[in-house]
């Protein structure tokens, strides 16, 4: 079949390898992170965050007049901790349910952000809604690779797009505060009561997953946008969660469900068009591409996990059973049981 | 612009269009801030989120479905039925979820949110990419724009709103069962589920039909934001929903104005900020259960009860009063050069006939304890009938501890 190629290895290069490297590193660090936020039931939290750092994104930005930078990171950040701040507050002294006071201050936030970027908009500034939301993958460029011999080059490598300069430290900092206090999260997330009294502050840690979380979803939000975080943060985890009972396997299995979503996504996005139709066609959006697979593995996980999907569970009780007409076979299982 | 226009438009005299408009946004909060109370006391405000985020795949669908089918893509009624369809099927997705597997609820509405609002995201990067795609007409869904709105959508609106007003006026008695005593409604028989699909379903109906003004990120605002100021200003469940319904229209109201108004505000935005600025001022000046009050009845309280345990403390000669005890009570002119004034005794004493007295009803009636009042400290005849409190004086002192 001789068409027209759909890319070069140019082009792959400089637009398709630093976005896809970005969007794997954005999934990474949101997966890991995300594991503490399904096992603590806090999912929203990161809904809301991922919400309510859009002013703080806009103030900084309108600031320096550029989407990346320090004060742009500075600002989400603020805007995270203000977010935490302002819901803990509105639910102690104003004795609302939790999910209310999420909803009351991260809608109220998110609008904020909203007009700030209309009224900055207004001015001529270069931002406009869309970028937040649906994050710009696309404008991740590396221009200094042309062939695929120059990437041995390391004059190259430091001509790499900062964006996944930024990814690959943060992903590496939540990959370290994992190691690092594994067993201070996995009790405090398990066991918040039993923590406490065994002195370990689980409270101190409660706010140290959300900073990890902010951390994760502000430096992935300029690669997926605002609200596709939440599906990174989330659906891996989950996913993995329906696949194992043993914490470590699932932090493990989560990175490596977040990575191939993330590189399956970008390129089901980027090159699923072009490939269908046989030519060169338009791209479809690759963060809303990721977000969609991970909805089909969580889906599926749903469905099939052995031991706790839907339809693998019914096997399980069918198996169950059978073993019960079958005695002794059903003896050598709890003997097993007890054994390990 | 200036305060005349302002005026104009906010009294709806400019123009009949944009009149009907804004009357069509105010009975969106309305029926909003009556819904979403029912959903805030049913500790489910999170699931609406889901919900609106829901919606996106279905309106892009519906548009893809009309456009190939050779009819107008943007039609209204054809994009909301698209809507309603990929909501109730993400709240179904939800339901299933948290019921059939492991997952906690929070983690499924999660999922289902961005899953279904990234799948909305790639099919509208296709439109966008189809030679008769008007993708813009769709994005005002996304942040909502009242002035796509022309005059028969906005009446629907209105009148769909309306609708849903009266089906939760008529629901009254079932909602509030369901809401305050979900397992005592069972046990009387009634059909809970049918009554919590049908608060869904006035949900569903209500963040439709919002779409189009406030968008689908910020139309759960309407939903929680009322009804959680309106919880600051009342304990009582009708009170509640006519003040979430008034912070709600005139939320739709004000928001939907400025919108017009001023160039570049959208409305969605607008509305949830003026909706934020009613539920700022309740939280913490509302006399019910606002910070202010909250913070002023507690610390009457601790003075009271202070005051009480110095005064006791004074009349039996125990030890002094703090010096700054000491400073309020002289403040209060009970007490002159350290001893108790003529006032001063008097209360001392009624202090301690009242603190005797309230430890005999609790000591004797210990299952009649009023919820409300304070033990000790709020005056016994004033909380309790006559008759009962003549029984307690006349109980011999030896059975007091």
């Amino acid at each position: 079949m001789m068409t027209t190629p759909i890319m070069t290895a140019q082009e792959f290069l400089q637009i398709d390898l630093p976005a896809m490297t970005a969007a794997v590193l954005a999934c990474i660090s949101c997966a890991l992170v995300g594991n503490f936020l399904v096992l603590r039931r806090q999912s929203m939290l990161g809904d809301a965050i991922s919400h309510a750092i859009l002013p703080g994104i806009v103030v900084g930005f309108l600031v320096t007049g550029s989407r990346a930078g320090l004060p742009v990171i500075i600002g989400a950040l603020a805007a995270a901790v203000l977010a935490g701040v302002l819901i803990e507050a509105v639910r102690r002294l104003g004795r609302l349910d939790g999910g209310a006071a999420m909803g009351v201050v991260f809608t109220v936030m998110f609008a904020g952000g909203v007009v700030l970027i209309e009224q900055g908009a207004a001015r001529a500034v270069d931002l406009d809604a869309d970028c937040v939301l649906y994050g710009q993958l696309e404008a991740i460029l590396w221009l200094a690779p042309t062939r695929w011999s120059d990437l041995a080059d390391p004059a190259v490598w430091a001509d790499l797009p900062h964006q996944v300069v930024v990814l690959a430290a943060v992903a590496l900092l939540c990959i370290v505060c994992v190691t690092l206090f594994y067993k201070e999260l996995a009790l405090t997330s398990f066991d918040p009561n039993l923590a406490t009294t065994l002195g370990y502050p689980a409270g101190l840690f409660h706010y140290g997953v959300v900073v990890l979380v902010a951390v994760a979803a502000i430096a992935s939000f300029e690669a997926v946008g605002s609200i596709l975080v939440v599906a990174m943060l989330i659906c891996p985890a989950a996913t993995a969660r329906l696949l194992t009972d043993r914490l470590p396997v699932q932090l493990w299995l989560s990175v490596l469900i977040g990575g191939v979503t993330g590189a399956g996504g970008y390129l089901l996005g980027a090159f699923g068009p072009s490939v269908l139709a046989g030519e060169p066609a338009d791209a479809l959006n690759a963060a809303g591409m990721i977000a969609t697979l991970a909805g089909v593995l969580l889906t599926a996980a749903v469905l099939f996990a052995p031991r706790h999907g839907i339809l693998g569970r019914r096997h399980a009780a069918l198996k169950a059973s059978d073993d019960e007409q079958d005695g002794g076979k059903r003896n050598e299982v709890v003997s097993n049981a007890a054994t390990r | 612009m200036d305060s005349a226009e302002i005026l104009a438009t906010v009294t709806l005299r400019a123009g009949f269009n944009s009149a009907v408009v804004v009357a069509g946004t105010a009975c969106l909060g309305i029926a909003a801030g009556v819904i979403g109370s029912f959903m805030l006391l049913r500790k489910r405000a999170m699931v609406s989120d889901a919900l609106s985020h829901a919606t996106l795949p279905g309106i892009a669908l519906a548009f893809l479905a009309a456009t190939a089918l050779g009819m107008e893509g943007r039609s209204l009624p054809v994009l909301l039925a698209g809507a309603l369809f990929s909501g109730v099927l993400g709240v179904l997705a939800i339901q299933a979820v948290s019921r059939f597997t492991r997952l906690p609820e929070d983690a499924a509405i999660g999922a289902v949110l961005s899953v279904f609002f990234g799948v909305g995201v790639v099919l509208l990067s296709h439109i966008q990419t189809l030679a008769t795609g008007n993708q813009a007409g769709l994005k005002t869904f996304i942040l909502g724009q009242t002035a796509a709105m022309n005059r028969n959508e906005a009446m629907a609106i209105a009148g769909l709103a309306l609708a849903a007003l009266t089906a939760c006026v008529l629901l009254f008695k079932e909602f509030r069962l369901l809401c305050f005593d979900p397992g005592f409604a069972v046990g009387q028989g009634w059909p809970t589920v049918r009554i919590d699909l049908t608060l869904m379903g006035l949900t569903t109906l209500v963040t439709v039909i919002g779409l189009q003004t406030v968008g689908l990120i910020l139309i759960i605002a309407l939903l929680i934001v009322p009804p959680a100021a309106a919880r600051f200003w009342t304990e009582k469940l009708w009170a509640m929903l006519v003040i979430a319904a008034v912070l709600g229209g005139v939320s739709g109201w004000l928001g939907a104005s400025l919108s017009a108004l001023v160039p570049r505000l959208p409305a969605g935005a607008v509305i949830v900020l003026v909706a934020g600025a009613l539920f700022l001022f309740s939280f913490l000046f509302a006399p019910a259960r606002g910070v202010v009050a909250t913070a002023w009845r507690q610390t009457r309280l601790r003075l009271a009860y202070a005051e009480q345990a110095a005064l006791t403390a004074l009349l039996h000669g125990r030890h002094p009063p703090s010096r700054r005890m000491e400073g309020w009570l002289k403040f209060r002119g009970m007490l002159n050069d350290g001893a108790l004034t003529q006032p001063g005794r008097e209360a001392a004493r009624a202090a301690e006939r009242n603190r005797r007295l309230w430890e005999r009803f609790l000591i004797h009636y210990p299952t009649l304890v009023p919820g409300r009042a304070n033990w000790g400290i709020d005056p016994i005849d004033r909380v309790l009938p006559r008759d009962l409190v003549l029984e307690l004086e006349s109980f011999p002192e030896s059975l007091s501890p």
